[in-house]
């Protein structure tokens, strides 16, 4: 018994007292003669024993540390270089695992997230379709997998009455979108059924962010009327902080209050499902349901629901393949850096242990135990990699904004990844791991060769096998090295590949503005065109001003535009993956402002009324889709529901992303869109080319908007270059984050070189001597050393290079055709690879060749 | 002399001792003795209101060891009383030197308080 209580005791004091301190109890024992008495000695001695041993304990930590604290201070290079290799992979790491644990793993911020679901209609080519509302209606009538089954649409509304007209996004959505969610208003009330039906008052939910900013976070906010697009709506709550849906920075929900008119057109879609899965259902089971719904629909409406089914897929699985790969990515090249990093930790603690044999002997042989000298060097160790492991906290802390960049848009969560328990948990464990698993490797080196060889003199070789094993370890940060290298490469050369794709506009001294029409004030055209004409006009008189014209929604920018189906010779079918285009209200002048050349025909003119024949501008990849080989003008077409004829072609150009092909575009003259429909179609993205720096007119334009309509917002003012390097920025980080790891990685590599090679210099200063005093020159020296380095980097390169392309094949879905055995990225990586091994021998190549032989063996 | 200032420098910085170590330094005043005798000793001498336990006891003579108090000695003091178990501890210079300071200081302290009727007068 007492036995087991001295083993709390640290060994080396237990093995020094540890007989003695028995024999004492046993003698107190046999002294003791009651049953009280002996119980009090029990209690005294496990209370004894528990204040002893931590205060042993800590005792030594104390000692260990005040010697840990001052060999640091005796090698502060050392302490330095390790520090910052730790910081810099448990930075590296941390930061990456925080993103993706926040875009991949962690549950979207819902109660039972994984139970949460879109439901879309797919169609051939289409695999994710907006709803219509009549589909949407008799789905919900008939399926029975969900608990609560909803449907929301975008919504982009100005809002009067606050300090200015303000743009606000957020989401139209039935009653039943916030109890899939299984959400609730901070304050106030949710939609309910009532809310929700046609003619019902307008209400109004709004964002935390929202409420604070414009309305002071004031409570008495329920129930009191705002004006939104012109109607006025009563708030009836406010969400939480964190409620970020549909996407982060929605700001307003209204009910969705659908009318008779709604439900009457299934090819009008634009309605995103969102369910709630029964407890205990499968998403399997879910999608049968649907598939069998689907099916009943389809033979219930064969012309409109030709060939619709419906989909349903988790909400976490709405983030694409290619942010996935993109994190995965993210997390390879941390996870190499933090190797590096060890591999370097590892090799500054294998020299330092070599060069500390003698002290770790003779302190063995005054008596120091195993366990003493374990303890000492875990203390060492660790104090390194904690102090590391905090700077690359904050490191990683400190980057994580940047990285907010990365999150996609698509995910219901907030902007920038927030740090929590869990990633600091992570870092902790996985600096102790570093500290444990690489502090013990100078006392294994001990142990291998002994105390006694230690205490001989001219013990300073480091021995074969120790070399080959920190060889192996430079080898490997030179291979992680070239992996990363060729990765960022690859990248960057994708992104150069966009950057230099043809957007088919002109992107120079172009300033864009939104101006959104409140409707239903602009519904009517006599109303649209005023505006339009009183500001075009007075922008167009500007000076520095050439040309400024309105179009529905700017290429490349968040609006990607209505998808209509195209009906030839009079028959319209339903929208298939092939007969398609989309559509754009312009005025004229917007093809010579965005720098669109019109090929054949004319532009877009004022006199092309409602009261006129319709006319169309069709892109010429329109022609080539629709009409390959025939002569364009004259040509009929049913589109956007009117018989129109073709009086233009003009160029592609790139509307979605710069990587996808120039899809087929109609542009119609916003004289000819009637009042009261396509409202949402309505011109509202200005563009002004000037002569000089167009955000100099930036002011002058707003000041005309204002005057033509106070109650107008102004929002996304940029340049159309700035529009589309926001097209870009997610690229743009990528490489920037993957280029400072390969940086990282680098230079790591680069300390790691030179540590080894300076090591083997002083452990060689002996033999060097010798080798010059028998008649070598100092170049045979240098290139002794040097040939050490090339050949260790030489095996680094070849390795790196093989993982590199079959890295490179994985990460294909990023490259935009970009060959992952790019010759030119490979070339470039071996050889930055190369440069930094050679500048890290350079100072040992140099030391060594400045070894005087009649020192060093006077020396002997 | 500058010796001997830096030794009393040495001194003034291990004080005030702590109770359980100025006991054992006093133990060890007289003769050499093992750890159960000097817990013996100190109780004798406090007529056993101060015990120390094995743990207090090991730990303080570890310290004791470090700083140079007192050392392990391989005479025995006397042949029939041996146990070759046990080790034996004796004062060094510098631990009685270190003992009389600590006594000295206690007893300014005492002074002191007699000075203000605090302790009784010398008698």
């Amino acid at each position: 018994m007492y036995r087991w209580l001295l083993r709390l005791y640290p060994a080396s004091f237990r093995n020094e007292y540890g007989r003695e301190m028995a024999a004492a109890f046993a003698r107190e024992r046999r002294d003791t003669r009651t049953a009280l008495g002996m119980a009090a000695l029990w209690l005294r001695v496990i209370a004894d024993t528990g204040v002893n041993a931590a205060g042993i304990h800590r005792d030594i930590l104390t000692q260990d540390l005040r010697y840990t604290l001052r060999t640091l201070r005796r090698t502060p290079a050392f302490a330095l270089t390790a520090v910052t290799v730790v910081a810099l992979g448990i930075g590296a790491t941390t930061a990456a695992f925080s993103l993706a644990d926040f875009v991949l793993i962690r549950p979207l911020p819902f109660p039972e997230a994984d139970r949460l679901v879109w439901v879309s209609e797919q169609r051939p080519g289409f695999p994710r379709l907006e709803l219509a509302p009549a589909n949407y209606r008799d789905l919900k009538r008939m399926a029975t997998s969900f608990e609560a089954l909803g449907a929301y649409r975008g919504l982009s509304v100005n809002l009067v009455g606050a300090r200015q007209p303000l743009r606000l996004e957020g989401a139209a959505m039935t009653a039943d979108v916030l109890a899939a969610l299984a959400v609730r208003p901070m304050i106030g009330r949710p939609f309910t059924a009532a809310d929700d039906v046609g003619g019902a008052p307008a209400t109004a939910l709004v964002s935390y962010a929202l409420w604070q900013q414009e309305f002071g976070g004031d409570a008495s906010i329920v129930g009191r009327p705002v004006r939104l697009d012109g109607e006025v709506y009563t708030v009836i709550g406010v969400m939480p902080p964190d409620f970020n849906f549909p996407s982060r920075g929605a700001q307003v929900w209204t009910a969705m209050r659908f009318v008779p008119a709604d439900f009457v057109d299934r090819n009008n879609t634009y309605l995103q499902g969102i369910a709630r899965l029964r407890r205990d259902l499968s998403v399997d089971a879910a999608r049968t349901e649907m598939s069998m719904l689907a099916g009943r629909l389809q033979q219930q409406y064969p012309k409109e629901n030709e060939q619709t089914g419906i989909s349903v897929i988790r909400l976490r699985d709405g983030v694409s393949q290619q942010s996935r790969t993109l994190l995965v990515a993210l997390c390879s090249a941390a996870l190499c850096v933090l190797l590096i990093a060890c591999a370097n930790l590892t090799n500054l603690l294998l020299a330092r242990a070599l060069g500390r044999r003698r002290e770790m002997a003779v302190r063995m042989a005054l008596g120091a135990g195993r366990e003493r000298m374990l303890r000492q060097l875990l203390t060492e160790s660790l104090v390194v990699t904690a102090t590391g492991g905090v700077l690359g906290l904050t490191l990683a802390a400190a980057t994580l904004p940047i990285l907010s960049r990365l999150v996609p848009t698509a995910l219901p969560i907030a902007e920038t990844p927030s740090m929590d328990l869990r990633v600091v948990a992570f870092a902790i464990a996985l600096t102790m791991v570093t500290g444990v698993a690489f502090g013990i490797v100078p006392l294994l080196q001990h142990h291998r060769d002994r105390a006694a060889e230690g205490l001989r003199e001219g013990a300073r070789s480091g021995g074969s096998g120790r070399e080959g094993m920190r060889g192996a370890l430079v080898v490997a940060e030179i291979t992680a090295s070239v992996v990363l290298l060729v990765m960022c490469g690859l990248l960057l050369r994708a992104l150069w590949t966009i950057q230099a794709i043809d957007p088919g506009f002109r992107l120079e001294r172009t300033l864009t503005v939104r101006t959104s029409l409140p409707m239903p004030k602009y519904e009517t055209l006599g109303a649209r065109t005023g505006f339009y004409d009183g500001v075009l006009s007075e922008i167009r008189a500007l000076p520095g001003v050439s040309s400024a014209a309105y179009i529905s929604f700017l290429p490349l920018g968040d609006m990607r535009g209505g998808l209509f189906p195209v009906g030839i010779s009079g028959r319209v079918e339903s929208r298939r993956e092939d007969n398609v285009a989309f559509l754009r209200y312009v005025t004229p002048g917007v093809f010579q402002t965005l720098g669109i050349p019109i090929l054949q025909g004319r532009d877009v003119r004022d006199a092309d009324h409602l009261d006129r024949q319709p006319v169309a501008i069709v892109s010429a990849s329109f022609m080539t889709q629709f009409f390959p080989g025939q002569a364009a003008l004259g040509r009929r077409i049913d589109f956007a529901g009117a018989d129109r004829e073709i009086v233009g072609v003009v160029a592609d150009v790139k509307m979605r992303e710069l990587t996808r092909v120039s899809e087929p575009q109609v542009y119609l003259p916003h004289r000819q869109l009637p009042d009261r429909t396509y409202e949402w179609f309505a011109p509202k993205d200005l563009a002004v080319r000037a002569t000089g720096d167009p955000l100099a007119l930036v002011s002058a334009v707003r000041a005309i908007v204002q005057r033509a309509d106070p109650e107008v917002p102004l929002s996304d003012i940029q340049t159309l270059e700035q529009l589309v390097d926001g097209d870009l920025a997610s690229r743009v980080t990528q490489v920037r984050v993957l280029g400072a790891f390969a940086g990282v990685a680098l230079v790591l590599g680069g300390i790691g070189i030179h540590g080894l090679l300076a090591f083997t210099v002083s452990a060689r200063v002996r033999e060097i001597g010798i080798r010059m005093a028998l008649g070598a020159r100092r170049a045979d020296v240098v290139v002794m050393i040097a040939k050490r380095s090339l050949s260790l980097s030489a095996v680094g390169v070849a390795a790196g290079t093989v993982i590199a392309y079959i890295s490179g094949r994985w990460l294909q879905s990023l490259l935009v055709g970009v060959s992952p055995a790019d010759g030119m990225t490979f070339a470039v990586a071996a050889a930055l690879a190369a440069a930094t091994a050679i500048a890290g021998s350079l100072r040992p190549a140099l030391r060594a060749a400045r070894v005087d032989p009649v020192t060093v063996i006077r020396l002997e | 002399m500058r010796e001997r200032n830096a030794n009393a420098d040495a001194i003034a910085a291990m004080l005030p001792l702590l109770p359980a170590t100025f006991h054992i330094l006093v133990a060890l005043a007289d003769e050499d003795r093992h750890g159960y005798a000097i817990i013996q000793d100190v109780a004798a001498r406090t007529d056993g209101s101060i015990r120390l336990s094995p743990g207090t006891l090991y730990r303080s003579i570890q310290r004791m060891l470090e700083d140079g108090l007192i050392v392990e000695t391989d005479e025995r003091p006397s042949p029939e009383d041996d146990d070759e178990r046990r080790r034996y501890y004796r004062l060094t210079t510098l631990g009685t030197a270190v003992a009389k300071a600590e006594a000295a200081r206690l007893m300014d302290l005492v002074n002191m308080a007699r000075a203000r009727g605090l302790a009784p007068r010398k008698g």
